[in-house]
């Protein structure tokens, strides 16, 4: 058995796969250890670096696609599925791999990848940004946001959100990686506690009236809403206090519109546009 | 009045409004700019209300002031909830101050009509020229617009805006005339033949080659049918849809089911909101759209109403058993789109992966098809349904969801179990 020692990073990773491919070593006889984690029962021999020198192999481009989005996923077990499937395409004769989403291991790489995606999406949707104050010199104004991701995607996220706030300056601090924008320069520094990010905005109080007034009591759907904003998220959306008061009083709202007297129809106003609208509809007025 | 009031007020009386979508835009972002927007990805729903609709845009009127008097509407003349009107900086503001904070992805902005169509129109251009030309404004803006105001205003909405639309409300005229008086289909349906010539012209502008680029205009239209105020039938309603989006290459055509409102009218009496057959429009529409179904295959002169109890592919599959079973291995594309359970991927992946090995049950369970439905109507290498199981008059039965509890509450929102699956309220 041979223990790769790796940083979790996919540079890291690929420097080692290298490493291993050259010598051929299966993926069954690797044992993959993060950086930071306790060694193994099965400690055994490492390689001795510098790594082997010959050529990189040859993978097809999906897969390096793949090992990007798949390298920030939390569960170390990645490393070895990256792997094994370097393997299989490499050197067991299935170049076409990835286009057998029936595969078992493919399969797994494939929920993987769309389960960092998703997490990147919802990052995206529920960043909530906190004003700070404004830059005296440049005049922009500072936002700060606090996130809690399941997965490493700081660094995925972050371009979105330069794209769309490049006129004011921010940082979203989580607790593995800070992500910063200066109107000049994305750049990232190490997580931070919670305490270190904003706690209230003044908005907030605008924005809890919004999400209030444009639920539709007749419509309950609470499934639903979990379905797309589980629970995990809410303790950092300002919004969410509410939904366990708006859920309650849903039932007693529907039943007073329901015994509400329905209202006579008024007769039409002096309006010229009403007026010309009629005449549209019956010519012979 | 303050403006948490006016935002209360003019929140709930945009929320009868089903679209939410922010997708579709061309692609721009703030980069080298002082603003902030971008637009042209995916659309992102920023947070979900417990109705389980999205929240991607701050929906709302600038004013719930109506000379119009429709019947399904809170906002309509003759009722009695109170009025309130955004200047247009207090949007513009609001807008840019949930904007920045993340909270959505840009306006959808919408009025009660008061003076004019022209006057109101006005109103709501000039919040989104703003918008765009004061404040640098890259993000999303969805403007509702008025059949009756002059092409030349209709016109400007779009300069400004990412997606227009124009609600077509009830699928005939016989209903508007009743519940709409103010509204005409043929007025409405000109207007939207309008917009499409101007997205279309535009379109062929920006592949002139050597052409400068022509101004922005919107992508996309979209418009709301109302479902459950008036007598029409799922097949009215999906007909009046098929024809708009081919008549008009609409981006989408919102259901809206009636749902009770405060102020009701002694005309249109409230109840509660047809949620299961709103779902089950939109997957007939979707059977149309991505599965090549006409609509005449999924609601028949004689049964012109949708299975309540069944999703509509489900549904003619019964009423078609002479078409199955349907060879996972050999069978071609549009046939495999038609198996009850197969949707448009899992058929993609499965055409993908019979290249490389003939597929078997374990090969479709690792695709997570649900095995329950599709069994009678597929063969595989391991497969072949029971002669008995497709011909058998049971086969319906076990596809019914099983009997559910009574709500003990009866005016209280109906079950929604079969409801929650795929329904996204606007997004599909």
């Amino acid at each position: 058995m041979h223990t790769a020692h790796i940083k979790p990073t996919l540079e890291s990773w690929r420097e080692e796969a290298r490493t291993l491919l050259a010598r051929g070593v299966p993926p069954d006889a690797v044992l993959w250890c993060q950086a930071g984690d306790e060694p193994s029962l099965f400690q055994a021999e490492s390689f001795p670096s510098p790594a082997v020198d010959s050529p990189a192999p040859r993978v097809p481009a999906a897969f390096m696609d793949l090992a990007r989005t798949l390298a920030a996923h939390a569960d170390e077990r990645r490393w070895g599925l990256l792997y094994r499937l370097l393997w299989r395409i490499t050197h067991g004769g299935e170049r076409a791999l990835l286009s057998v989403p029936t595969d078992a291991d493919v399969r797994l790489v494939e929920q993987w990848r769309k389960s960092v995606s998703r997490e990147i999406h919802k990052m995206h949707a529920f960043v909530r940004f906190r004003l700070t104050g404004r830059d005296e010199a440049t005049g922009r104004e500072q936002f700060v946001a606090w996130f809690e991701p399941e997965h490493r995607i700081v660094r995925l996220a972050a371009p979105f959100f330069e794209r769309r706030f490049a006129g004011m300056d921010w940082s979203i601090l989580t607790p593995e990686e800070c992500a910063h924008w200066d109107g000049e320069r994305l750049h990232f520094t190490p997580g931070v506690p919670r305490s270190a990010a904003p706690s209230e905005d003044a908005l907030e109080k605008l924005w809890r009236t919004y999400f209030k007034s444009i639920f539709n009591p007749a419509r309950l759907k609470v499934k639903m809403m979990q379905q797309e904003m589980p629970k995990k998220y809410w303790k950092n959306l300002p919004e969410a206090p509410l939904i366990p008061e708006l859920i309650a009083e849903s039932g007693d709202r529907v039943r007073n519109m329901l015994a509400t007297e329905e209202l006579e129809v008024k007769p039409a106003p002096q309006n010229a546009y009403l007026e010309s609208l009629r005449r549209k509809d019956n010519p012979e007025l | 009045m303050d403006l948490q009031r006016k935002l209360e007020i003019l929140a709930d009386a945009a929320k009868y409004d089903a679209s939410c979508a922010s997708s579709g835009a061309a692609r721009k972002d703030s980069r080298g700019s002082r603003g902030v927007g971008s637009t042209g990805g995916v659309g992102i729903c920023h947070s979900y209300a417990p109705d389980g609709r999205c929240i991607s845009l701050l929906k709302i009127l600038l004013t719930n002031a109506c000379l119009y008097d429709c019947h399904y509407c809170i906002n309509r003349r003759s009722s009695n909830v109170q009025r309130a009107r955004f200047t247009p900086d207090e949007v513009v503001q609001l807008t840019l101050d949930f904007y920045k904070r993340n909270y959505i992805e840009g306006l959808f902005l919408s009025s009660g009509i008061v003076q004019s169509a022209d006057h109101t129109m006005e109103q709501v251009i000039e919040v989104a020229r703003k918008l765009r030309e004061e404040h640098h404004f890259r993000g999303y803006i969805h403007l509702k617009t008025i059949p009756e105001a002059s092409p030349a205003l209709i016109e400007r909405a779009g300069r400004f805006a990412d997606r227009i639309s124009l609600n077509i409300e009830l699928p005939t005229q016989t209903g508007l005339t009743r519940l709409a008086p103010e509204k005409n289909l043929a007025r409405t349906q000109e207007a939207m033949g309008h917009i499409r010539g101007k997205i279309e012209e535009r379109l062929a502008d920006k592949r002139k080659p050597d052409a400068p680029k022509p101004p922005p205009f919107a992508t996309g239209q979209s418009t709301q049918m109302l479902v459950g105020a008036d007598e029409s039938t799922d097949a009215d309603i999906l007909q009046r849809a098929d024809a708009l989006y081919t008549g008009y290459r609409l981006r989408r055509v919102y259901y809206s089911g009636f749902s009770p409102i405060p102020e009701p009218s002694k005309v249109l009496p409230i109840k509660p909101p047809p949620l299961v057959r709103e779902h089950r429009l939109y997957q007939g529409r979707l059977a149309a759209a991505l599965l090549r179904f006409q609509v005449s295959e999924i609601v028949t002169p004689d049964a012109p109403h949708l299975d309540l109890a069944l999703d509509p592919k489900l549904s003619w599959a019964l009423r078609n058993r002479a078409q199955f079973p349907a060879d996972i291995n050999r069978a071609p594309r549009e046939a495999l789109l038609r198996v009850p359970g197969l949707g448009v991927r899992n058929v993609d992946r499965i055409l993908a992966a019979r290249r490389h090995c003939r597929l078997r049950l374990g090969d479709l369970l690792r695709l997570r098809v649900p095995m329950k439905k599709v069994l009678p109507f597929i063969i595989t290498a391991d497969h072949t349904p029971a002669r008995l199981d497709l011909d058998g008059d049971t086969l319906r039965q076990r596809f019914l969801p099983p009997l559910q509890q009574m709500e003990l509450s009866l005016d209280g929102p109906p079950p929604s179990a079969a409801d929650n699956a795929s329904v996204r309220t606007g997004e599909l």
